[in-house]
């Protein structure tokens, strides 16, 4: 790069002023309680917790913790609307359920966004604009799959599998209780979910939705909990199936505990995808792909580009353009229509991300944040890059799940391929080129469940979802997302 | 600081899918109270206020210099446009009706909108404007010259034009809505500012589309690129089918997240517009009052 660096003021004299949505018209109950068999009901034991806004640390609702004779009800409540009304109901009628759930999503789209972005933290754009339509979809896609399995695995007989215990996480908590139940009620299963204890409200929001859908008694039931309550779920016997996305280590756990039972699994869990940029990429697009890879969500994505693999040929210009792009991501108040990044769900995973940050910067690699401010209250964290690492730093092994990016430069196609698959996680990667060719070459070399090319975080209800290794295994979505809650 | 002329041929390749969904990421930002006032007040005072019509004439000029100085005297503290544009023959009248303001001329030429004439009638043409007084022209690229691959031929022309300008300031016309591909409206671009642009802009505004999105972002990526190359700055300036103060603001958005706050006056940022004025002053008049007026109480020249 030449000595002299021509610098732009972005966003200098031009700021947006605060464009808040609206909240007053949320309405949040003090206290929620467990949904099981249709009906909100006091946990066993009557113990509740807090849940926070990560964006302004003050106390949202109280919500109830259920214990293992909770658990048990649940299930006994599945079973029960399982083995009387669900299992026989002709698919159709089934499938009118379903569609009836993804109409009430869409009406209540704007309260639905307005909650997820204050319990979890990530910005209205994104929960306004992606999680909550994508929910709906999923609920569409999959009703119409109900009444079509027979085609669907022609010559198979797909029957269903019982009793559904899910467990997911906090990072999409809408989108993810979507991703679960549309697919097992389609497949006519009935479902025991919990949803992460940071981010439970829209998933409650859901069962009331679900509740006056009139969906028949104990087809869904929704309990909330820490880990001990989901470990309830996975170990109680009479369920048949355990849908669990997460961590890699609490994956590994449930597939010991199950081990040496009847019980289906799948497992959606970390990873540390690579993407990759060639010299022949057209770069502010692959820039742009590479913000929306690791800056959407807060990086809280499991599916996040985090190690950048550049060709060493446009390096420079692309860390250039890409700290450019960088000064002009607005952090702050995840309920702003102007920001890009809101606030990391929890403060345990702010305090983990912190702890990579300092571990990148011992490792020796090149730290650079954006020099936006970032409010003084609630759990935030600069856009950060992390340049000159190297394939030995932990940063680069490890997954962080914040909005830390590793870049590391390459050479050669087979040198990139090596490093990107030397990792244990396989879910996802991206590939940016103008060759066609080269994009098929790579997808089919790379050890990752889903390939993007030239774009970067999509996703649509029928495409398939899910990794090798240690990011689990199983798909979700698609003809593929019906699968795991079929025999045939 | 010197530039090394690139291989044309070798232009950055354009996404298109990704240059959308850029497009409709700026045009999600919310634009509101002292930012919304700001930036509208910036977008009236970079307009080039046009008439480019067979039937101009002197009176048609004048009243529209008028409304250039003077775009509504009943609101207090308003800019006056950067321009009007008109014909070369027009361009003595705008100079004198102008007189003692700041407002700029800048005059079309080069065989305008077509440019299908030879170079010695280019010259003449613009060496016209220039000694009428023009501030700054707008010429026309060979479209037919850049489509059959003859970048030599599009950059020499520019080039000569450049130097028949003399101090006038040389905004060159991509006519974006005839190249058809992402890919050729960058290297079109960058073959007029190294061949000696101060200003890209889109349109003649005879021809659909005329400015988008999408087209001026790449066009705004390319300036970008020049600027980090050589340091030298490249004026931006999107004309035809921009006429809502909303859209104005949709346009300076991107501006400001591309280039930054240095390109955010009008002497980077040029709108080539006609009515675009009167909707800005619609805003303006609501953000004042608090109603909307009716059409009628604002001008038309």
């Amino acid at each position: 790069m030449s000595k002299t660096e021509h610098t732009l003021d972005l966003m200098g004299n031009w700021t947006y002023a605060p464009a808040p949505e609206d909240s007053k018209h949320i309405k949040l109950n003090k206290k929620y309680d467990l949904f099981i068999g249709g009906k909100f009901v006091k946990p066993g034991k009557g113990k509740y917790f807090d849940t926070f806004s990560p964006s302004t640390e003050e106390k949202l609702a109280e919500v109830a913790e259920a214990e293992e004779k909770d658990v048990d009800l649940a299930v006994k409540a599945a079973r029960n609307a399982y083995e009387k009304v669900w299992k026989k109901m002709p698919a159709k009628e089934r499938a009118k359920y379903i569609f009836r759930i993804a109409r009430m999503i869409q009406e209540r789209s704007r309260e639905l966004a307005v909650i997820e972005s204050m319990d979890g933290g990530k910005p209205i754009r994104e929960s306004r604009d992606i999680d909550v339509p994508l929910a709906a979809n999923h609920f569409f896609y999959y009703a119409g799959w109900a009444d079509k399995l027979e085609y669907a695995f022609p010559g198979r007989n797909p029957t269903s599998l019982g009793v559904a215990g899910q467990i997911i996480p906090w990072n999409f908590p809408l989108l993810m209780a979507a991703w679960k139940i549309a697919p097992a009620l389609a497949t006519g299963n009935t479902v025991v979910l919990k949803p992460a204890e940071t981010t439970p409200l829209t998933a409650l929001k859901l069962a009331e939705i679900i509740q006056e859908s009139g969906l028949p008694d104990g087809v869904v039931n929704i309990i909330t909990g820490f880990g001990k309550t989901g470990a309830a779920i996975v170990n109680h016997p009479d369920v048949n199936k355990v849908a669990f996305t997460g961590s890699t280590d609490v994956g590994k756990l449930i597939q010991k505990s199950i081990a040496g039972t009847d019980k289906k699994i799948t497992l959606e869990l970390g990873g540390k995808a690579a993407n990759i940029v060639f010299e022949d990429a057209p770069i502010d697009q692959a820039v742009e792909g590479i913000v929306n890879g690791i800056f959407f969500n807060q990086g809280h994505v499991c599916c996040a580009g985090s190690r950048l693999f550049v060709q060493e040929g446009i390096a420079n210009e692309l860390i250039r353009k890409l700290k450019d792009r960088m000064e002009t991501l607005i952090v702050g108040n995840p309920l702003d229509k102007n920001t890009d990044v809101g606030a990391i769900n929890s403060k345990e995973q702010l305090d983990k991300i912190n702890h990579y940050i300092k571990l990148g910067v011992n490792e020796g690699a090149d730290l650079f944040q954006s020099s936006c401010a970032i409010p003084k209250k609630g759990y935030f964290c600069k856009p950060t890059l992390f340049l000159h690492a190297s394939q030995s730093h932990r940063i680069v092994q490890e997954e962080i799940f914040g909005p830390v990016l590793a870049v590391q430069t390459f050479r050669t196609i087979e040198e990139v391929i090596e490093k990107a698959n030397n990792i244990p996680y396989g879910l996802s990667a991206g590939v940016w080129t103008d060759k066609g060719s080269k994009i098929f070459n790579m997808t089919g070399k790379l050890r990752a469940g889903v390939v993007w090319a030239n774009t970067y975080n999509k996703f649509d209800p029928t495409s398939p979802f899910g990794g090798y290794k240690e990011s689990g295994f199983g798909r979700e979505g698609g003809l593929h997302g019906l699968m795991p809650y079929l025999k045939f | 600081m010197s530039k090394t002329i690139p291989d044309f041929k070798q232009s950055p390749t354009i996404d298109q899918v990704s240059i959308e969904e850029r497009v409709a990421r700026f045009n999600t930002r919310s634009i509101k109270k002292e930012a919304k006032l700001q930036g509208l007040k910036l977008a009236l005072n970079m307009i080039d206020l046009t008439t480019l019509e067979g039937k101009d004439t002197e009176g048609k000029v004048r009243q529209m210099c008028y409304k250039a100085v003077h775009p509504c005297d009943g609101l207090a503290s308003l800019p006056t446009v950067a321009a009007v544009c008109v014909y070369p023959t027009h361009v003595k009248t705008a100079k004198d009706a102008l007189k003692g303001s700041n407002v700029k001329v800048a005059s079309v030429a080069t065989a305008f909108p077509s440019g299908n004439s030879t170079l010695e009638v280019k010259l003449a043409d613009t060496k016209f404007a220039v000694d009428n007084g023009a501030d700054e022209i707008d010429m026309v690229i060979s479209r037919g010259e850049f489509l059959e691959g003859n970048y030599n031929f599009v950059f020499d022309e520019i080039a000569a034009i450049k130097k028949a300008c003399g101090k006038a300031r040389l905004k060159v016309i991509l006519e974006t809505g005839e190249l058809s591909t992402l890919d050729n409206v960058r290297r079109a671009s960058d073959i007029a500012m190294y061949a000696g642009a101060d200003f890209i802009k889109t349109s003649t505004g005879k021809i659909q589309p005329a400015a988008t999105m999408p087209v001026t972002l790449v066009m705004l990526q390319a300036i970008k690129d020049y600027y980090y190359k050589t340091g030298i700055m490249i004026g931006m300036k999107p004309a035809g089918g921009i006429s809502t103060a909303k859209g104005a603001l949709q346009y300076l958005v991107m501006v400001s997240e591309t280039l930054g706050s240095k390109w955010m006056t009008n002497e980077w940022f040029r709108f080539g517009a006609s009515s675009l004025a009167n909707d800005i002053i619609l805003q303006l008049e609501k953000e004042a009052k608090g109603v909307y007026y009716s059409k009628d109480y604002i001008s038309i020249d």
